[in-house]
């Protein structure tokens, strides 16, 4: 449906997108995560044909960026951050306006505008103008206008940023529900919400692919990696670290803190075998003093943590 | 096209809207009657003439009003990105604003007609150069329009365009009155450029083609502009 191919811009030297390519099914909920500044919007941005990119490709359908900029349009609908709408108009007149140049016919227009309006929630501030309502339902009516002409693609750029808790459930619901038949694009910085709302993820970090793959890929490979954590009441870290090394799965030991003659440090493990038993019978056979041994899962969050931190 | 028109809609019920637009007409109706009248009776003579002859300065002032917001307030309120990512093109929001700021200058000079039929009670009025001179403002509303549009479309700030049109008008308007710093050889081509100078051509009831295609140049190539600095944008 969307072929993204080595794509790139650069604002004066700085790279905001710096070759990224994949692709996006139809019928897919895609998440695009990555930290503020990491290329998200200006991918976005690309792809609605608002900005050009400095070089690579977007093709949509059969239509790409350069030469069918218009096709595409009628084919995206649109959400960007915060939803900048005309300050002055009324929510009917601009919902209106929307569907005029969407070239939605008087006797679809109404209908549509109603059924948009049910949806999400608007039909109590149709009539006050814009820049009277909350943030909340801003966002909605920039849904609604997105959602206007029924596109096959729908792109959103930080979706439930600004919302309350409750609006947040709301506006998942509602995409979830258009995810059952159209295709969705959505950034967020909240791996929590990718989680909640998207079938694939793909996790962009200062301009490069960081991680591709369905939520389940992901969990399985952050469950293939993970972390024991240890405090002992001995304080020969070197000796200890010697010894359990020796055990295959351990690929490092990283002393967090010691003092009083107690230490805490942790392991880094991979493999899907559970090694807590091998630790245990070490320090069992060496007397050293167990205070605590728990095994840490790395969650998506922790893998998010480690693909996308400074440096 | 139907685009054309739905933005030509859009943006001329957007100066509706809001009171801005009541208030530059009548700040412009005020500053006519007054400058108008206070010699008209000095004078004595029914017609317009010195009331086209404030026009250029006048609309110096007024029109980049008028478009400052047209472009600097989409890209300030970021609404430029849900215009620009809606099924039109850049030719056709430029064109649609620029035909609904020349037609709230038509609906500002509309009140004016009034000071014809009134000056025809007191004497003879003369309707050639009165209709000429009607023509000739749309065409110089026109002109300083794609200016003022062009200067928005260089800036977020409305300050900013305001003042860039401002100048540019003022320089068009004024240019013709300089002539004498400049060089003779110099002078035809100078006093060609002038906007006050085609169009009180225009309003004295001739209307000649070399004083259209000025406007009508004047429009195309700011317009042209227009869309170069939009496409710059992306």
């Amino acid at each position: 449906m969307i072929r993204i191919d080595n794509l790139a811009k650069y604002y004066g030297d700085t790279r905001a997108v710096d070759g990224i390519s994949f692709e996006i099914k139809k019928g897919e909920i895609l998440g695009l995560l990555g930290p503020n500044g990491a290329g998200k919007t200006t991918t976005l941005r690309i792809l609605t044909c608002y900005s050009r990119p400095t070089s690579g490709n977007i093709t949509v359908k059969d239509y790409n960026i350069y030469e069918h900029s218009l096709e595409i349009k009628r084919l995206v609908g649109y959400l960007p951050e915060s939803a900048p709408l005309y300050p002055d108009m009324l929510v009917y007149d601009y919902l209106k306006f929307v569907a005029d140049v969407r070239e939605l016919n008087k006797t679809v227009a109404d209908p549509r505008l109603k059924e948009l309006a049910a949806m999400c929630a608007i039909t109590e501030v149709m009539h006050r103008p814009i820049n009277e309502l909350s943030k909340g339902y801003k966002q909605r009516v920039g849904l609604a206008h997105a959602m206007m002409s029924d596109p096959e693609i729908l792109v959103l750029d930080e979706p439930t940023s600004g919302l309350d808790p409750n609006q947040i459930v709301e506006i998942r619901d509602i995409i979830k529900t258009i995810g059952r038949e159209k295709t969705v694009v959505l950034s967020t910085h909240i791996l929590s919400e990718a989680e909640a709302t998207c079938d694939r993820i793909v996790i962009i970090n200062k301009g490069k692919i960081a991680a591709d793959g369905s939520t389940e890929e992901l969990k399985k490979e952050a469950v293939s990696d993970y972390v024991i954590n240890v405090s002992l009441q001995h304080s020969d870290f070197d000796g200890v670290k010697k010894i359990l090394e020796t055990i295959p799965e351990v690929s490092g030991t990283v002393l967090v803190n010691s003092g009083n003659g107690a230490m805490d440090f942790y392991m880094t493990c991979s493999g899907n075998r559970d090694i807590r038993p091998d630790i245990y019978e070490i320090i069992k056979n060496n007397n050293w003093p167990l205070l605590e041994l728990h095994r840490e899962t790395r969650t998506l969050e922790t893998i998010f943590r480690e693909l996308t931190k400074e440096g | 096209m139907t685009n054309t028109i739905n933005i030509f809609k859009k943006e001329l019920k957007g100066y509706f809207v809001s009171p801005v637009a009541y208030i530059v007409i009548s700040i412009f109706l005020i500053l006519t009657g007054w400058f108008f009248f206070s010699s008209f009776f000095l004078y004595g003579q029914a017609e317009l003439r010195s009331f086209f002859s404030l026009l250029p300065i006048m609309f110096s002032f007024i029109i980049p009003a008028i478009t400052m917001r047209l472009f600097s307030e989409e890209f300030n309120t970021g609404s430029y990105e849900l215009l620009f990512t809606m099924p039109v093109s850049s030719l056709n929001i430029i064109v649609g604003k620029f035909l609904a700021a020349t037609a709230f200058i038509t609906i500002m000079l509309l009140p004016t007609l009034f000071y014809g039929v009134f000056i025809s009670f007191l004497g003879d009025l003369d309707w050639g150069p009165v209709t000429g001179g009607y023509i000739g403002a749309i065409l110089m509303g026109a002109a300083f329009t794609a200016i003022g549009l062009f200067a928005s479309s260089l800036t977020r700030n409305q300050i900013i365009a305001f003042i860039t049109g401002m100048s540019f008008c003022f320089v068009l308007t004024l240019i013709d009155k300089m002539l004498f710093f400049l060089p003779e050889s110099a002078l035809n081509v100078f006093q060609y450029l002038g906007a006050d100078f085609h169009f009180q051509n225009i309003s004295k009831g001739i209307i000649d083609s070399r004083d259209l295609l000025y406007f009508l140049s004047v429009c195309f190539v700011m317009l042209y502009s227009t869309k170069l600095a939009i496409e710059e944008r992306k």
